[in-house]
């Protein structure tokens, strides 16, 4: 685990321990150097006067270069066991003497070396001039000590601070374990809050407080947001409850609008079944009955009363259509869309084949552009394309070479479906009543028809969400544009 | 050959006298049974005094009081006597809920009354022709 997600308690413990390991490490070393520097100055000095004594009594020996008073004077350093060699030099850096007796190279050096007392190889060495008088030099007396002494010492303060250095840091670890909670604590029980009100969305926990420093501030400071954030999510509930009543409220509404409209719906259901069995019963016998007068009665009748039955008959059958269509136009209200992609120009070329072979006799010219596509209700489109082909072919009947067109154009970003004849036309001034319901800009007698197609034909266009517009000008044929 | 009775099951009076004008006219000479409604054609068909001999057809209206017509060819279709029994809708809707329904009760032919006195009379005569003198009915069922 890296350092950085450490817990908190073990990272104040590791830095509290590491500041006293170091203190008391860079202690340990400056006693421990301390101890070696004074244990070597104080063998050094030891060597230093020693060799002075051994030099002021070797002054016979080396002046009359007796060599057996030498070698004696040198074996009394055998009292020092810390002593690993010893030799005189007569003043022409000869060997007179040895200690050991007859000690090898290897212990004594060939030639003396300049004076003073120095560290070589693991050993304390001095050369020490042999004067008489002081002023005549006689020769030179070496001695060679071990630094046993130096490397005791120098063990003994190290363990001193080894055991020093570890009491003192499980010391330290104890008191760093029991002081860092005062830090860590706060902490801690602010890290422990924080995790309660995040994970259980229970912001009535509080933080406790340890003191004024600032942790305390953060802790107080935390509590706060802690309440306000409880008020906030209290006010947030009673919001929540009010909306959850209001949407309530307004969904029972909806619903019994909807019942409602449901009622309505299967009243004018009901309202349109009645009138498509109901009415057409009465005109049923006002027709056949006129017939009956018109066959059983002939001879009985003048001119003017058989005209007069011709026209009864001719009413019935127009408010029989007239009943039908508006059948229709409820029916376009109320049946059910299923949206789909719809082949227009194949539905167009279909219809254009019923109305042909419905009037053979008409000779005209349709113009129905290959390709054109929609989203729609199947079959509420294929009564708009009817209403408004079956309008183009009849308000082209009295014109010489009558031509119908279906196409469509892209315009402002949508589909803009077109059906264009060069028949009759109508003054665009009555233009907005061109599809209200049994409204006619044409006389019967014109043109016939009940001025319901093109309400119908709004109808639908409405409810697929699209607009249906048209221009013309009398004898100038007409144009129908729509969207889905 | 006698070429079967027509039962014309419509609560009209005036639909009854034109239905049997068009027909007499075009020497339709079946007798020609009516039903005001449709206890009275159930009554005709199932009742106590019901001939044993079937109607070659039914023409039934839809509207009619107390059992309409759907409920009259339900149960025609559902006795085993009359299963068979063709029965053509004569009505003055064409909703097509009643169209789907019609068939779906077994209908044998489904016709829209016309307002035109003169397409009504060219309906019911070819309706006569067809179902009395084209159409062959199917066999009588078991006595039993």
């Amino acid at each position: 685990m890296s350092i950085r997600n450490w817990p908190i308690k073990r990272k104040l413990t590791a830095i509290l321990l590491l500041i006293s390991g170091l203190v008391l490490l860079l202690t340990s070393a400056a006693f421990v150097t301390y101890v070696v520097v004074t244990n070597r100055e104080t063998i050094r000095i030891h060597l230093a006067t020693r060799s002075r004594i051994l030099a002021a009594t070797s002054t016979a020996a080396l002046a009359f270069a007796n060599e057996a008073d030498a070698t004696e004077i040198l074996a009394a350093l055998q009292y020092d066991p810390h002593m690993v060699a010893g030799a005189l030099y007569n003043q022409d850096g000869r060997v007179l003497a040895t200690y050991p007796a007859g000690a090898g190279a290897d212990l004594i050096p060939a030639a003396p070396q300049p004076d003073g007392y120095r560290f070589e190889r693991g050993r304390l060495v001095g050369f020490t001039p042999v004067a008489q008088g002081g002023s005549q030099r006689l020769g030179t007396l070496y001695i060679a000590s071990d630094t046993k002494a130096v490397a005791d010492a120098l063990r003994l303060s190290a363990v001193i601070a080894l055991v020093v250095l570890a009491i003192a840091m499980l010391a330290a670890y104890a008191l760093a374990a029991a002081l860092q909670g005062r830090i860590s604590e706060p902490i801690l029980a602010l890290a422990e809050t924080a995790t309660a009100a995040s994970t259980r969305q229970d912001y009535s926990v509080r933080a406790p407080k340890f003191g004024d420093d600032e942790l305390g501030m953060l802790t107080d400071a935390f509590n706060q947001m802690l309440g306000r954030i409880e008020e906030q999510k209290q006010e947030l509930q009673q919001h929540a409850l009010r909306l959850e009543q209001r949407v309530a409220e307004r969904t029972g509404e909806l619903e019994k609008r909807a019942a409602e409209l449901q009622a309505a719906n299967s009243e004018l259901d009901a309202f349109a079944y009645s009138v498509s069995h109901d009415l057409r019963a009465p005109l049923r016998s006002i027709d056949g009955f006129s017939q009956v007068l018109l066959e059983d009665y002939a001879t009985r009748l003048d001119d003017a009363g058989r005209d007069s039955l011709q026209r009864v008959r001719a009413a019935s059958q127009r408010m029989a259509t007239l009943i039908d269509d508006l059948l229709k136009l409820a029916r376009v209200t109320r049946a059910e869309m299923r949206t789909e992609r719809v082949d227009l120009s194949t539905m167009a070329r279909e219809i254009v084949a019923d109305i042909q072979r419905a009037a053979p006799e008409r000779a005209v010219d349709f113009v129905i552009a290959p390709g054109i596509e929609a989203q729609g209700d199947a079959r509420l489109l294929r009564v708009v394309l009817d209403n408004l082909l079956r309008n183009g072919w009849k308000y082209t009947g009295k014109q010489a070479q009558p031509r119908v067109e279906f196409t469509a154009k892209q315009e402002n970003g949508g589909r803009v479906f077109v059906i264009k004849d060069n028949g009759a036309g109508f003054d665009m001034r009555y233009a907005d009543k061109l599809f209200g319901v049994f409204q006619r800009l044409h006389s019967a007698a014109e043109f016939e028809g009940t001025g319901v197609g093109l309400a119908t034909v709004r109808r639908i266009i409405n409810r697929h969400g699209g607009r249906i517009w048209a221009e013309s000008a009398i004898n100038k044929g007409a144009s129908f544009y729509f969207t889905l | 050959m006698n070429p079967g009775k027509i039962l014309l099951v419509e609560d009209n009076p005036d639909d009854v006298t034109l239905t049997m004008r068009a027909l007499k006219s075009h020497n339709i000479t079946n007798d020609v049974v009516v039903a005001q409604d449709g206890v009275e054609a159930i009554d005709y068909l199932f009742g106590a005094k019901a001939k044993a001999d079937l109607p070659a057809v039914v023409l039934l209206d839809l509207k009619l009081p107390k059992i309409n017509g759907m409920e009259v060819l339900q149960r025609i279709r559902s006795e085993e006597r009359t299963r068979l029994l063709p029965v053509v809708i004569l009505t003055s809707s064409d909703e097509e809920r009643d169209i789907i329904d019609g068939y779906s009760l077994g209908a044998n032919s489904y016709v829209r009354k016309p307002v035109d006195f003169v397409e009504f009379t060219k309906a019911a005569q070819q309706l006569g022709l067809y179902w009395l003198l084209m159409n062959r009915a199917p066999p009588p069922p078991r006595s039993t």
